[in-house]
Order: structure tokens, then sequence, then C-alpha cells
């Protein structure tokens, strides 16, 4: 695609950037459903599932947007490590029926939906101020590039994730020592 | 972009065939294995060697009713099965099973079989908490930890031959062990001198990964009556067990193709598709000889195995490739 092209109107649905929106659409319907029964379910175990429908969601999104090896770590990283964590967690757990229990806190009912409102509002008034330049591609997101680009270029990012990587080893070992010695 | 679209398309199918074929009559090398080591005769009657057997289970499967208990979890039920297949379905679309024989070659492919595979565990987990049935929720705890301190070594020495190799693509993985059986990884090179026992870990590590004795802590059914799919009948199980046997196809093109020189010939002589279906029928028969001669180890024996053995000894392998690339 002509990377200065704007798209004035609509494309038709079997023209290639028709089926492209397409394919796009169902992504987000994705991503969103999975979202919304995240929140919205009873069970927490529903939850975890939407949340997986969600993530797959983001993967498929990664993959629509060039980068194969961001949207398969996606499914490693947040599918296949730690939704099975969680889940794993609720199971251990609350072995019984895990309804929603006890007192609703201070942000549901109307104040939720105005600052939910004001969210959406704010989100939808810079996206439609903002003028989207489209770029062309940078690379094609392999494994070396990216691999190239975090020992080269972004190298700082590396090391901050190793540290951050490191804490959170430290911090588990911690926790488990003084668990086991009392 | 049609092209690829019905390439694709056409991928799927065959791996959905391939796959169905493979578990149906892997259940009757099973089953006829089995009883070749039990010293009984097996499923004989049906079709010479009883090779219509696994066509009427298939039948009995289809017609039964699906039933699904009561004060279960409606959704999730349904769903575990299809999610126990779609990744092993997924997965078979990147593997190459020769130079021209690929749906779908990715340069990240290795990691597209790890990522689908590691979805296999919310399965078991689906199944064993919509059943809610003490058995299978038990049967799934276990399955779960066992998956997921498995995938560990597994990924680690994954790493191992991708480093070696330099590249995550199956196709150049297989290619770079061309020529002859002394190419393969399997064998020990100045790079990396512990690659055979690489290979033992990952070997042991996709038995337990695909839940099969002597690490069926999920479906221990002397404890659990069926594990995780006690309440699953009719196609419901019958889906379950084609996950199954789908995924020991796969950890055995997996294994060949990173060390066994996947469509290679040992002595350099006419490579082709039929020397890799030769190899994963060797190393699937090992998977059935082993799941009938070893007995089922304990919860506690299979983790400690994994993370007190496995993983130091392939994080030094790593540590050591890694050092030993930089030297030569």
């Amino acid at each position: 695609m002509n990377p200065s092209m704007v798209i004035t109107e609509a494309p038709g649905l079997f023209t290639a950037d028709g089926l492209t929106g397409l394919i796009f659409l169902v992504m987000m319907a994705v991503t969103l459903t999975g979202g919304i029964i995240a929140c919205c379910a009873e069970r927490l175990i529903r939850a975890i599932a939407g949340l997986i429908v969600c993530f797959i969601g983001v993967a498929a999104l990664y993959y629509f947007l060039n980068s194969p090896f961001v949207a398969m770590m996606q499914m490693l990283i947040y599918v296949g490590a730690i939704c099975i964590t969680i889940a794993f967690a609720i199971m251990l757990a609350a072995p019984e029926e895990s309804r929603k229990k006890g007192p609703a806190g201070p942000l549901s009912g109307p104040l939720g939906f105005i600052s939910a409102g004001l969210v959406t509002f704010g989100l939808i008034a810079m996206a439609m101020r903002t003028t989207f330049t489209s770029y062309p591609k940078i690379n094609n997101g392999t494994v070396e590039e990216i691999g190239i680009a975090f020992l080269t270029s972004h190298s700082m990012v590396f090391e901050l994730i190793s540290i951050v990587l490191l804490i959170a080893i430290i911090g588990a070992l911690v926790i488990a020592h003084t668990g086991r010695s009392k | 972009m049609s092209l690829t679209l019905l390439n694709v398309i056409v991928a799927v199918v065959i791996a959905i065939a391939f796959a169905a074929v493979n578990a149906a009559y892997l259940v009757w090398a099973e089953r006829r294995g089995a009883a070749r080591i039990q010293r009984r005769p097996g499923p004989n009657i049906n079709g010479p060697f009883g090779l219509l057997q696994p066509p009427a289970d298939g039948i009995k499967l289809m017609t039964k009713q699906l039933m699904i208990p009561g004060g279960a979890d409606k959704i999730l039920f349904m769903v575990a099965p299809v999610l126990a297949m779609v990744p092993a379905i997924m997965s078979f679309v990147t593997i190459p099973f020769s130079e021209g024989i690929v749906a779908r070659n990715m340069d990240i492919g290795v990691l597209m079989i790890f990522a689908f595979a590691s979805m296999g565990a919310m399965a078991i987990l689906f199944a064993g908490w919509g059943s809610r049935n003490k058995y299978a929720v038990m049967a799934s705890v276990r399955a779960v930890s066992q998956s997921v301190s498995y995938e560990i070594p597994m990924l680690i020495t994954a790493i191992t031959v991708i480093m070696v190799n330099g590249s995550m693509d199956l196709k150049a993985i297989s290619l770079n062990q061309a020529g002859g059986f002394w190419h393969w990884n399997i064998f020990p090179s100045l790079q990396s001198p512990l690659m055979p026992i690489s290979f033992i870990i990952f070997f042991i590590c996709s038995l337990a990964e695909t839940n099969r004795a002597p690490f069926d802590l999920g479906e221990a059914e002397s404890e659990l009556v069926a594990g995780f799919h006690t309440e699953y009948g009719s196609m419901g199980f019958g889906l379950f067990f084609m996950g199954e046997y789908a995924n020991i196809v796969i950890g055995a093109c997996l294994t060949t193709i990173l060390f066994l020189g996947g469509w290679g010939c040992p002595f350099g002589l006419f490579p082709g598709v039929w020397w890799f279906l030769l190899k994963i029928y060797l190393l699937i028969a090992t998977f059935i000889w082993i799941r009938w001669t070893f007995p089922r180890t304990t919860i506690y024996g299979l983790l400690n195995l994994s993370w007190k053995i496995l993983i130091p000894i392939s994080l030094f392998n790593l540590l050591l490739t890694a050092g030993l690339l930089k030297v030569f």
C-alpha cells in the first residue's frame, strides 16, 4: 500500500482492503468480547476464559500488524503461562463455586459509568483530532531483526527487562524462603 | 494472495485428516502393542489384524449421546475438548514433512509450535473444572502442574538446539542436518558436546507434555477414575483422545526435526518424506513401548525429576553451549 495514501471512502467488501478491514474488525470483536467476558463473568474461571479469548485476539492483531514473533510470544507468555498460573491459583484457592460476594466497591453504579464514559469520550476525542500518517514498514519483525535491535539500538530496554525479571525471581525466592521457615 | 489462502485452507484440511487418521490408527497400534507386551491378542476380530476396529470405535463414539452432568459448567465443558484438538491441528500447519511438503513455513516455527502446545494445558484445566467432579479437578491440577514444569526444560533444550543451528525455522534446522547421520543434532559436536543428553531431556519432556505413562498422573485410573475426562462420553471423549494422539505425533515430528535430521536419510540417499514418516513412527513406537513397560511414577517423583534434575542440567547445557559457540 502507498504509505501516504489516505482512505477517504469505505472500500468494497470484496476488495483486498475491504477484506483486510473485515479481518481487523473480527479481531477487534474477539478482543472486546473477551474483555467484556473477563469483566462481567460471575465465576472467576469464566473470567479467565474471557481473558484468554482477549489475549488471543490481541495476538491475532500483532500477527495482522506484521509482528509474528510478538504474536507468538503473546500466546506463549500470556495465554500459556500467565493465564494458566492465574487459573491454577484460583483452583487451589477456591475449589467450590467462587461467585462474586461482598458489597460492591465505590466505583460501581453511576460513578463507574460516568468515569468509563469520560475515559471513552476522551479517547474518541483524541483519536478524532489526531491526523494519522502511515509509515512504511520498518522491518519484517523477524527474530533476527528484533534480536539485533534489542542488542544494539534498544539495549537499554533489554537491560531493564532483565532487571525486572531478576527482581521478580529474588522476590519469589524471598517469599518462598519465609514460607518455608514458618 | 488467493493462492496462499487456498494453500493454507487445503493444508489445514490435510492436517485434520492426517491427525484423525493417525489418532484412529495409533489407538489400534497402541492396543496391539500393549497386547503384545502383555502376551494377549488385542483387537483382532474386525477385519484383518483388527484393522477395522478404529472405524467401528469411531462410529460408536459418534452415535452415542452427549451427556452433560448436572451442575457442570456447560460452556467450559463443551469448549474443553475442542480446545484440546485445535492447538494440535494448528501446529501441523508449520511442520515441514519434506522440503516441498509444508503448509506455511514460518521463520518462527519452533516458537509457534510451543505457543500452541502451551494452550493444551488450558483444555485440561477447563475440562477438569467444567465437569464439577472432584476426581477431574484433582487430575487437572496435577496435569497442569506437570505440563507447566516440563515445558521449562523442553523450551531450554529447544533453545540450545536453536542456538547451535542459528535459526527457529524448522525447515532450516532440517536442512542444516542434511547429508548423513553424522550431521544430525543428536550427536555431540564441538559446539555442543552434551547433545545426546539434550535429546534425552527433550524426549522425556515430550512424554510428560503429552501426559503419557510413566507420567500420566492426569489420568491415573487407579486413583482418579479416569482423570480429567471422567465425565466425558461420546465424541467429547473422542476429541480428547484425538488431541492426545495428535500431540504425540507433533512431539515425534519436533524431536525428528530438532535432533534426527528431519527428512534427511541417515546415509545421504533419497531424502524425502518417507524418511520423515519412518522416523516419526519409530519414535511413536518407542512412546508406546515405554508406556506399556514402565509403571506410573508418583506426582512428587515427577515434579522432582523436572525441577531438581532436568532443569538444572538443561540450564547448564545452555550455558555450556553458549560459551562454546563463542569459542568455536
